[in-house]
């Protein structure tokens, strides 16, 4: 066979390096500024032009995106690029597909970017931009998949080595979360609904969630530890029989365990009993991932000591099995009991994100571009010196909201012997915990530290050397005829057919995802109707857009669980069919401020009115920032008719042709509102938007109360 | 209620039989599968991150200061 002479393309994957060394700046003093929010709310700005924009409930979700898709994201089409074209032994398809792919994902990075401190967002965690932005990201997407299967099927390497598999599962069921949990009824150009509501669009969004987690930030990376971890260390993997297992017991339970962010609310039982059981399985190919990878290093320890990159690595892996090992143990009922809600969580996913994803980029870098560049790396003191602040930054992280997390649990279901809550008052566990949120935000200081350091380390690198554009390299084709001479054809079926191969991935994660979604869809008594829940007014739903636009869902959850101390605290525990006319559902993930679902009545307008406009004068140490705009602002009547229609059209039973009288309904309840402010001495116009959420505030959880509840079993 | 849903399916006890064999068999096959696999080519597929290096030597690569 004639030997074949080509080149790898470094050019993209050098594009994507910087993206992913900028978007990591970026993405990290973001959040650091939301860190420091949260005990020094000044920083919120509230009272300067800016502050709308700058304000942690939008802050939160750009810190969060910038690091999942521009930061992790990028990084990840880096390892892909560099290490796909060497595995199979050719460029990849095609210049241009690649082109298209970077900027397009820039582009979509740079909407985000803008989109989000405007307050355009759909509020559903890590998948808040809007629906024009969406398409875009499928058809980016697609144009990576075409890219990626069409270099697999021109490959000149028979064999597909376990890192291009996880690079084909990454695609696959990316592909199907991102349609599933996107399928949204436009309002405009910049809003849309939902198309599922309440308790069935938390299990969509969570299914979503959980598995972005898995197959964004998990198994692109594992397919990157795959490759890179060999190439650093200097010698294979430790067992590839164990990353066969490894790759498809993961992938096979991993769609399963969604509902563990969903335990204690009104998800049905047997949903959340799934969750739980596919999490604790999950323990064993994880860790059989995480001692591969250790394992790989066994005679090369000498090496990890004055070796950056094998030090990231190190470090990168055991986060991993950290995370891994409490992960489940979180979505154990009574662990999760304690833990949901509070900072605990937030550790846990900074020991993902900061250990496992920032390390194992970290190392990435350090080893490629040295390479990539024909040099060596400018200084390895500095590396090492950052490898130190980023492993302090972790433990200076992810400790003290340990801390912060139980201490905080505790205090909201301590009871006194009197059987009353010790601390009734939220602000108290939440003025409690503060110096720990300080001590939070300089492991975050220090990890940021440490990137601009690595920052100027590789750029010194960069400049001393000579960027090899395009690597030269040499192969046969594949033979047209081949015959296996060895071993048997069933044991390298896999490796030889990606087509089939990337069907049999997407049929181990569709059994799952069919399994979890649809009973929760046909059966409708998983969702118990409540005759007295009715869709909310036009008033009411442009103050919900406006808790959504203003990212209250960040800190507030609405969803109660039935639990003594939060019965006790906030009121009736939360009713599947309560949700029925919420798109999206709101129930949150973080309380940072107290649960909101029984809001509704609580307090009089007035309070309402003085609490936003500056919510540390009625509450003394309250860390809510101040919605002054909130005062400025008219409610955007324009778009009430097309609110009404979209849900409508979702199934929200809004009578026909109330589209046309829905906004005289508004100023009537506007005026009624206006008219109690005054009494108090307030004077306000009712077009503002303070209007319209103190009218969604006051309506939440209340249906219940209004006659007896009547559930449909 | 989804226990008359349950009620009202016909040989209901086949589901969870079925759902243990489908389990069952995807991780007895896996363990299978990768037991028996050819030992050769566990070598050759592991050591493929291993070869892919281009020699240095090359005359034919193309540089560019940036």
């Amino acid at each position: 066979m004639e030997i074949e002479k080509f080149s790898y393309d470094n050019k993209i994957v050098k594009a994507f390096m910087i993206a992913t060394v900028i978007f990591g700046l970026v993405g990290m003093l973001v959040g650091l500024t939301a860190a420091i929010q949260l005990f020094y709310p000044v920083f919120n700005f509230s009272d300067s032009p800016v502050g709308q924009f700058v304000s942690f409930g939008r802050i939160r979700p750009l810190h969060t995106n910038a690091i999942i898709f521009a930061f992790v994201g990028n990084a990840m089409f880096a390892g892909v690029y560099y290490s796909m074209q060497r595995l199979l032994k050719a460029r990849m398809l095609s210049d241009t597909l690649s082109w298209i792919h970077f900027w397009g994902w820039q582009l979509i990075i740079l909407a985000a970017a803008i989109t989000l401190p405007l307050g355009i967002t759909t509020s559903k965690e890590y998948a808040e931009l809007e629906w024009p932005i969406d398409i875009a990201i499928a058809l980016v997407w697609v144009v990576f998949g075409i890219n990626m299967i069409g270099t697999i099927i021109k490959r000149r390497e028979r064999h597909m080595y376990v890192a291009i598999w996880f690079y084909i599962a990454t695609f696959v069921t990316v592909a199907v979360l991102h349609i599933v949990n996107s399928f949204e009824m436009p309002v405009s150009l910049f809003k849309s609904y939902s198309w599922y509501a309440g308790v069935q669009d938390a299990l969509v969004q969570w299914w979503y969630g959980h598995n972005a987690v898995a197959f964004f930030l998990t198994t692109p990376f594992l397919g990157i530890m795959y490759y890179f971890l060999p190439k650093a260390a200097n010698r294979p993997v430790y067992s590839y029989r164990l990353s066969i297992i490894h790759f498809w017991a993961l992938i096979f339970i991993y769609i399963w365990a969604g509902p563990h962010h969903l335990l204690y609310s009104t998800l049905p039982d047997w949903a959340q009993s799934l969750g739980v059981v596919f999490s604790i399985m999950l323990i064993a190919p994880s860790w059989g991932g995480m001692l591969n990878g250790l394992m790989t290093l066994r005679g090369a320890w000498d090496r990890v000591r004055e070796d950056a990159v094998l030090k990231f690595m190190v470090v990168a892996i055991t986060a991993y099995g950290m995370a891994t090992l409490e992960g489940p143990l979180l979505s154990l009922k009574n662990v999760n009991a304690i833990a949901h809600f509070t900072d605990w969580i937030v550790a846990h996913v900074h020991v993902g994100g900061l250990g496992w994803n920032g390390f194992l980029i970290f190392a990435v870098l350090y080893w490629t571009v040295p390479r990539m560049w024909n040099t060596k790396l400018y200084s390895s003191k500095l590396a090492n010196i950052h490898f130190w602040l980023g492993t302090l930054g972790i433990i200076f992280y992810a400790l003290p909201m340990y801390v912060s997390g139980v201490t905080q649990s505790l205090m909201w279901k301590e009871f006194n012997p009197e059987g009353f809550l010790v601390y009734k008052n939220f602000l108290e566990t939440t003025v409690q915990i503060l110096p720990l949120h300080g001590l939070r935000a300089m492991g975050g200081l220090l990890y940021f530290t440490g990137t601009v350091i690595m920052t100027y380390n590789l750029m010194k690198t960069a400049y001393a050397g000579s960027f090899i554009a395009n690597e030269p390299a040499e192969a046969a084709p594949l033979a047209k005829n081949y015959v296996v001479k060895t071993g048997g054809w069933h044991y390298r079926l896999l490796e030889h057919k990606p087509l089939l191969f990337t069907v049999l991935a997407l049929v181990a994660i569709l059994i799952g995802g069919i399994i979890e979604l649809v009973p929760t869809f046909l059966i409708k008594s998983n969702v118990p109707t409540i005759a007295s829940v009715k869709p909310y007014t036009p008033l009411e739903l442009q103050g919900r857009d406006i808790y959504i636009r203003e990212g209250c869902v960040s800190c507030h959850s609405q969803l109660i669980r039935p639990f003594r101390s939060e019965t006790e605290r906030y009121g009736e525990y939360s009713k599947s069919g309560e949700f029925v006319y919420d798109h999206p559902f709101l129930w949150g993930s973080k309380r940072t401020g107290p649960d909101l679902h029984r809001i509704g009545g609580k307090y009089s307008n007035t309070w309402h009115y003085n609490h936003m406009l500056a919510p540390d004068a009625v509450s003394t140490g309250s860390i809510m920032p101040a919605y002054p705009w909130l005062f400025e602002q008219s409610i955007d009547k324009g778009s009430t008719g097309a609110k009404i229609s979209a849900l409508r059209t979702v199934g929200v039973p809004y009578p026909e042709g109330y589209e046309e009288n829905a906004n005289a309904d508004l100023e009537k309840q506007a005026e009624t509102i206006a008219a109690s402010l005054k009494n108090d001495g307030i004077e306000v116009s009712s077009d503002t938007e303070i209007i319209a959420i103190i009218a969604y505030l006051q309506r939440l959880g209340t249906d219940i109360k209004a006659e007896k509840v009547a559930v449909n079993k | 209620m989804y226990k008359n849903v349950l009620q009202s399916m016909t040989d209901v006890a086949i589901w969870p039989v079925i759902s243990f064999i489908i389990f069952f068999a995807f991780f007895i096959t896996l363990l299978v599968y990768v037991f028996l696999v050819d030992k050769k080519f566990i070598q050759y597929m592991k050591s493929l991150p291993m070869d892919d290096e281009t020699p240095k030597s090359s005359t034919e690569t193309v540089n560019h200061h940036v």
